[in-house]
């Protein structure tokens, strides 16, 4: 099999080569091997490996629908912003003293930029002959440290994150199709005038805090929370009576009912 | 009839030669998993090209929904998780497609560079292949902002302040892609939508079709 100008295009660094042989490689005729065609044999035996794939694709899917958080708010000063995982190991790398700050080119811009250019242009850094791992130690060798190094900033990054407490904190409602009915009236609106209305706003909107209408807690979750905190809100909001927590909870949970009528 | 139209059509285009092209070429033994099962490894870039064909066709079903605009768009999500038959998992396949494919991108970038594959003549395959990969991280990027809940809001609001930092062209690249100097809004997203379903997708088959015809041009790398 021999195409366009004489190219011969398959390598093989398997067959020892006398001294007057060239570096041209040899092509896929010259390996009496089990070669099949394309189409349609190895095709029909392709698409089951497709199949399966899909099949395990699809499961994860149904397991675990796709998140949705709240409708963006630009002016909630408490959301700790995350890029999506793959981004995450060039995250980290800015926390560390070298890449922040007055060095913040370098590890913007200045590493990623080294190994990703290093990446592109791989075959005229690693231009030897041969083709095997052990015969290019240096390419594999780097290589190896970057993976190591990037699996570790990603985990790094990724293991302090308190992945539901973030869900958890900003649910996916609907903002303005909720009319949010406050008695102030009710005896827990003047507690939590004091306790909560600083960060959770006057509607129970979210201001510094995310919204605490359309939230998912039982009573003594949410009594729980206003006495221990959750999150990045801290605990000791609320320092009243238990008559009063009672009131509290009692309140936010009657906010979040008429909305759900 | 089907016969009878595949006829008329190559009677005039001589359609034979097109399609044999594509269709025979032989699968050596060392890439054949069902000769070597450590030949999976293989596997990777058409699985990688399935899944991008998955994210397309998804993608397509999504934007009949979706809206891309700061009013709507969260809405829309929204209401296509809540309230369109089977669009949370259409919607499902999109979002963990784009996870699944730079899982299946490194898989397939290590698959070749272990194994050497990028070196002469495949230079220019595997330099084609390393901007797929940043095209495909380009539309991680872009696609994350448009359900613009606050993870999506923040997340860019952060990637934009960093795109501003570089060096000389820093204001005018933020101000490329966020539509203002300092406002992360209306503009940003319709940009990003732009970005995310027009520029980057052409990249995205452009490339694509290099990289098939050069593998087509220099077949698969030999055995170890
Ligand atoms: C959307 C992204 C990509 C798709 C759909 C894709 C698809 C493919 C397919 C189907 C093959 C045939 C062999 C195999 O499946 O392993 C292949 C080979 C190849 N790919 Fe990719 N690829 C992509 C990205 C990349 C990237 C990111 C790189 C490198 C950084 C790359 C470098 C190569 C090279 C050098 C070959 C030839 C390998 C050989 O002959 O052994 N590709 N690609």
């Amino acid at each position: 099999m021999q195409r366009g100008k004489g190219m011969k295009f398959v390598g093989d660094s398997r067959i020892k080569q006398g001294p007057t042989a060239s570096r041209i490689p040899k092509d896929y005729s010259e390996y009496p091997g089990r070669t099949e065609a394309f189409w349609p044999n190895f095709l029909l035996k392709e698409w089951l490996a497709g199949a399966v794939f899909l099949i395990g694709f699809l499961i994860l899917t149904l397991a675990q629908p796709s998140p949705l958080g709240g409708l963006a708010d630009p002016t909630n000063a408490s959301f700790i912003p995350l890029p999506d995982w793959y981004f995450l190991f060039l995250y980290e790398l800015l926390k560390y003293e070298f890449a922040s700050g007055n060095y913040i080119i370098l590890g913007m811009l200045g590493l990623p930029g080294i190994a990703f250019g290093a990446l592109f242009l791989a075959p005229f850094l690693d231009n030897g002959p041969g083709r095997r791992p052990q015969q290019r130690p240096i390419a594999v060798g780097m290589m190896l440290l970057a993976l190591v190094s990037v699996i570790w900033l990603t985990y790094s990054s990724a293991a302090p994150v308190d992945w539901e407490g973030r869900a958890e904190m900003d649910p996916p409602v609907p903002p303005s199709d909720v009319q949010v009915e406050i008695d102030t009236e009710h005896p827990g609106y003047a507690v939590y005038e004091t306790s909560c209305l600083a960060c959770h706003g006057a509607e129970l909107e979210g201001t510094a805090a995310p919204t605490l209408v359309g939230i998912d807690y039982s009573a003594e979750e949410i009594a729980d929370i206003s006495v221990n905190g959750i999150g990045t809100m801290p605990p000791d909001q609320f320092t009243g009576s238990d008559e009063e927590l009672e009131q509290l909870v009692d309140f936010i949970l009657s906010v979040n009912e008429s909305v759900e009528e | 009839m089907l016969q009878k139209i595949y006829d008329w059509i190559d009677e005039r285009i001589d359609l034979q030669p097109i399609w044999r092209d594509i269709a025979d070429h032989e699968v050596p033994e060392h890439v054949n998993p069902a000769h070597h099962f450590s030949a999976f490894v293989y596997c990777f870039g058409g699985l990688t090209f399935f899944v991008v064909v998955i994210q397309i066709l998804s993608g397509m079903f999504l934007t009949m929904y979706y809206v891309p605009d700061i009013e709507n768009a969260w809405r829309s999500v929204y209401y296509l998780q809540t309230e369109v038959a089977h669009a949370q998992i259409v919607r499902g396949m999109h979002h963990w497609g784009a996870s699944v494919v730079i899982v299946m991108l490194l898989l397939h970038t290590l698959r070749v560079f272990f194994q050497g594959a990028y070196k002469k003549p495949r230079e220019l395959n595997w330099m084609v292949g390393v901007l797929l990969f940043f095209v495909m991280l380009g539309l991680g990027f872009t696609g994350y902002l448009l359900p613009w809940d606050n993870k999506a809001f923040f997340a860019t609001q952060v990637g934009l302040e960093m795109a501003q930092q570089v060096p000389f062209i820093g204001e005018q690249l933020k101000i490329l892609l966020a539509g203002d100097a300092s406002i992360v809004g209306a503009q940003t997203l319709t940009r990003f939508f732009a970005i995310h379903v027009f520029f980057l997708p052409a990249a995205l088959f452009a490339l694509l079709a290099v990289h098939f015809i050069l593998i087509r041009r220099q077949g698969i790398s030999g055995p170890l």
